[in-house]
């Protein structure tokens, strides 16, 4: 992955737009964060090929990290704390924020064929 | 001597930080050995640093690094095809059954796993607990002894000390070699025991010379 170029990934959502995508969503703080700190809290969620269809899709900017937010026909998705993104031979977009040690904190993937489970 | 020795963890390298050395030692007895592995860990964290994976290209990659760390250790792999972090919420009956026709092919006199509730992860837990299963279900005649491993911070009070230590610093060079063939993972997790550089080596030392387990009671 690299890191985000904005214009390339608001490019990239909006080639998604108004079509069946299948979603892979997820964010984690590392099934170890209380093992290793005891004032921590295990924290985790986790969607992979949810199928949604949203018409405005956006990247916006914050420091070092960006948001992307999906709005669905009823609701909403998004990500916060992505900074690396790529898109792959067979067309997924992918976006991930890694902290400073290169662990994944979050992805969110759209992609018009599942994921592979 | 034992007959045939069969490692169930869940994670591509639970088997390389939890019994390396303990399966090392039975190598070198020219015990055969067979790991039978959950998941890719397709979920993992560790991404390489800088990353080399992303969330797609990461159960391929740590498929070959599980495979490499298996001939390190010279032992024989079969994968379950279960999903990282997902093993808690299966049908447990349903795993229990998989492992048992997996162990009455196999026929070891030993098992090692994870103990139950006392693993940490919620795959080791749940992997662990139908490990157990599993064997209860054998007949009585031809069940393996169990070893379960726990690594929770309160084992202790509450199941006390392991009844088995297995110093294993003849082999923490093997047990080294086999962490370090995952290399997705293995510099993430061995940074995270000791921040300061300077002690890294002594601290994995000190930590990971030593194998323990519980040798698990059947109460029917």
């Amino acid at each position: 992955m690299k890191p985000i170029d904005m214009n390339h990934v608001q490019e990239n959502l909006d080639y998604f737009i108004d079509k069946q995508v299948y979603v892979h969503l997820e964010t984690t703080n590392g099934a170890y964060a209380s093992h290793l700190n005891k004032k921590a809290y295990n924290v985790g969620a986790y969607i992979r090929n949810a199928q949604v269809s949203f018409n405005q899709a956006k990247i916006v900017k914050d420091g070092n990290i960006h948001r992307v937010g999906l709005k669905l026909e009823m609701g909403w998705i998004y990500a916060e704390g992505l900074t690396d993104w790529e898109m792959t031979e067979d067309n997924k977009l992918l976006l991930a924020g890694h902290d400073r040690e290169g662990r994944l904190m979050v992805a969110l993937e759209l992609s018009e064929t599942p994921f592979n489970y | 001597m034992e007959k045939h020795v069969v490692v169930i963890y869940p994670h591509p390298d639970d088997e390389s930080f939890g019994a390396a050395g303990t399966i090392t030692q039975f190598r070198k007895q020219g015990v055969p050995v067979t790991y039978l592995c959950g998941t890719l860990g397709e979920m993992g964290r560790n991404m390489g640093m800088p990353p080399f994976a992303n969330r797609e290209t990461l159960p391929e990659i740590r498929r070959e690094e599980l495979v490499n760390a298996c001939n390190v250790l010279d032992v024989d792999l079969k994968m379950l095809g279960y999903r990282d972090k997902t093993i808690e919420y299966e049908d447990r009956a349903e795993v229990a059954s998989h492992l048992k026709g997996m162990l009455e092919e196999i026929e070891p006199s030993l098992v090692i796993t994870h103990y139950p509730d006392y693993a940490v992860h919620p795959d080791h837990n749940a992997l662990g607990s139908a490990a157990v299963e599993a064997v209860r279900l054998m007949d009585v005649r031809k069940r393996p002894v169990v070893w379960a491993q726990a690594i929770s911070n309160n084992y202790e009070a509450d199941i006390g000390k392991p009844e088995i230590t297995n110093d294993i610093s003849d082999y923490f060079d093997t047990k080294m070699g086999a962490i370090r063939a995952h290399s997705s993972q293995a510099s993430g997790i061995l940074r995270q025991f000791e921040p300061e550089e300077q002690n890294i080596d002594e601290d994995i030392k000190r930590r990971f010379s030593t194998e323990e387990f519980f040798i698990w009671e059947f109460r029917d």
